[in-house]
């Protein structure tokens, strides 16, 4: 009897374990244990229709230790970040950074992609530790052609207009301590992996 | 007052109009900036959500770009995500030595280091406000923008999370009190600190549009001739995609979107091309041409009342107008 509840994602030690772990993997105070399930959250968030859980709903699951379905629900991924639930929230939960805490979890545990966010994230990424600095037209064209190659046309002529107005580059730009800065991304992923 | 200048990758291309205004009125302000030299992406919402070290790494190898730039203790980014991201970055080493010895162990690798707390990060807005101030901005107006009216758009990072107060969460004020201080009539936006989407057009394009439609079709309905952003993120949803949005809802707003430093600037007097107008999508010549035209509400006392129903019952009057 032991042994099968010590087995299930709901006993009490995995459950600590998947909420202590979410607070430890986030920088200053999440406040996540304080939780007192308002729905404030919920209630503010402008993509709260396009997710799989709203996110009261998510931090109740991560406190009761279901990681699968949180680490799979696309939630984190459509959090635009504008933290209005983290200002709002009466007991002080910082909602957005335990996302982005969430995004990192799923990723690092080789979740297979929710939606086209995490793909997204990738690429934006990939022009920065190539370059040290964004590239949008490499950005928008290479994540378009990969998710919604049809949708290309409907943006087509807000691309022409941003090129004519001289407002895209059409290369990358490369700052000029890029070995020093791949140096330091890289032994900051090596140290990440550590801790 | 001289200033670190962190201008962030927006503004090297599709922002290069904030870049030019801001740089255009820090002369008449008394701004000096000195740029952070070979400083790299903040990593805007991407990279914290692959890499947390790396994300830091990111941002503390400008702050630590900024800091070898002597006797400057401020560092003043136009960009809020850069704002942001350059404030989260600080305040959090700040407050964890073992965050910070391992971030510092990372720049080590490229022969760098940052001691948290050295450099204060700034909002350009909250410098234009609150160092430069109301009275110096007033003074340098000779083009006031009478007759035109503005929507303030603040967007998210300015004052959430609030890492530095340097406005409300909910209703910010600075912006609209600067835009008062340059002569425009400010219109009262309902919407003026929701988030404009983000990279939402790119991940789930129906709701992203649907957020820029909330914002551009409410601040059109409240009266505005243009809207003034303080973050590239906002202005590039709200003008570049303005056309996508029009196009998936049937709808024909029309409603330029400029930075502040570029209303500052024609307050100022500054020539249009100096100040990167012209670049926006959402062509902003019409609105413009109403600065100096005398707004309805100031035309010759008090508007008249017109009777709409002659069988109506009478209605009292104001006792200041009886």
């Amino acid at each position: 009897m032991t042994s099968a509840v010590a087995e299930t994602s709901h006993s009490p030690a995995v459950e600590k374990k998947f909420l202590q772990q979410v607070m430890s993997n986030t920088p200053g105070e999440t406040h996540l244990d304080m939780c007192i399930q308002c729905g404030s959250c919920g209630g503010c968030c402008p993509s709260a229709a396009e997710m799989d859980h709203t996110p009261r709903s998510l931090i109740a699951l991560i406190r009761a230790g279901n990681f699968e379905e949180v680490l799979n629900s696309n939630t984190p991924w459509y959090c635009v970040s504008c933290y209005f639930c983290t200002v709002r929230c009466p007991q002080e939960v910082h909602v957005t950074d335990v996302m982005y805490t969430l995004k990192r979890m799923a990723v690092q545990a080789g979740i297979k992609d929710p939606c086209a966010a995490p793909d997204f994230s990738k690429t934006f990424v990939s022009w920065v530790e190539n370059y040290g600095r964004a590239f949008e037209l490499g950005l928008m064209s290479m994540f378009r052609l990969r998710h919604d190659p049809f949708g290309v046309v409907r943006i087509t002529d807000m691309a022409v207009g941003m090129l004519s107005k001289g407002r895209m580059d059409i290369a990358p730009t490369s700052i000029k301590g890029l070995s020093g800065l791949k140096a330091i991304l890289a032994r900051a992923k090596a140290l990440e992996v550590v801790a | 007052m001289k200033y670190g200048y962190f201008p962030g990758c927006s503004l090297e291309r599709n922002a290069a109009a904030y870049d030019k205004s801001t740089k255009a009125v820090a002369v008449p302000l008394g701004m000096e900036f000195v740029e952070v030299e070979d400083w790299n992406c903040c990593g805007a919402t991407e990279y914290i959500s692959l890499n947390l070290l790396a994300s830091y790494a990111l941002s503390a190898r400008n702050l630590a770009q900024a800091m070898r730039t002597d006797g400057l203790g401020e560092l003043v980014a136009p960009c809020s995500a850069c704002y942001l991201n350059l404030t989260k970055c600080d305040k959090n080493m700040r407050e964890s030595p073992s965050l910070t010895a391992k971030v510092n162990e990372a720049l080590a690798a490229g022969g760098l280091s940052y001691k948290p707390g050295s450099m204060r990060v700034r909002h350009l807005l909250d410098v234009v406000v609150n160092d430069v101030g109301f009275d110096t901005v007033r003074a340098k107006v000779t083009r006031p923008l009478n007759g035109l009216k503005i929507a303030p758009y603040y967007g998210c990072f300015l004052a959430r999370p609030g890492y530095v107060p340097v406005d409300d969460p909910e209703q910010p004020i600075v912006l609209d009190r600067l835009l008062e201080a340059l002569g425009a009539e400010v219109v009262d936006f309902s919407l003026k600190s929701q988030c404009c989407g983000g990279h939402m057009t790119q991940i789930s394009e129906g709701m992203g549009l649907e957020m820029i439609r909330r914002l551009v079709q409410t601040a059109s309905e409240s009266g505005a001739d243009l809207i003034a952003t303080i973050c590239p993120m906002c202005q590039l949803n709200l003008d570049a995609f303005q056309g996508a949005m029009n196009r998936h809802f049937g709808l024909n707003l029309h409603l330029p979107v400029l930075y502040f430093t570029q209303m500052m600037g024609l307050a100022f007097g500054i020539e249009r091309e100096a100040l990167g107008i012209g670049s926006e999508l959402v062509n902003a010549r019409e609105a413009l041409s109403l600065i100096g035209s005398t707004p309805e509400s100031d035309a010759g006392g008090p508007p008249k009342r017109v009777k709409k129903d002659d069988k109506a019952l009478p209605m009292p009057v104001p006792l200041a107008r009886a």
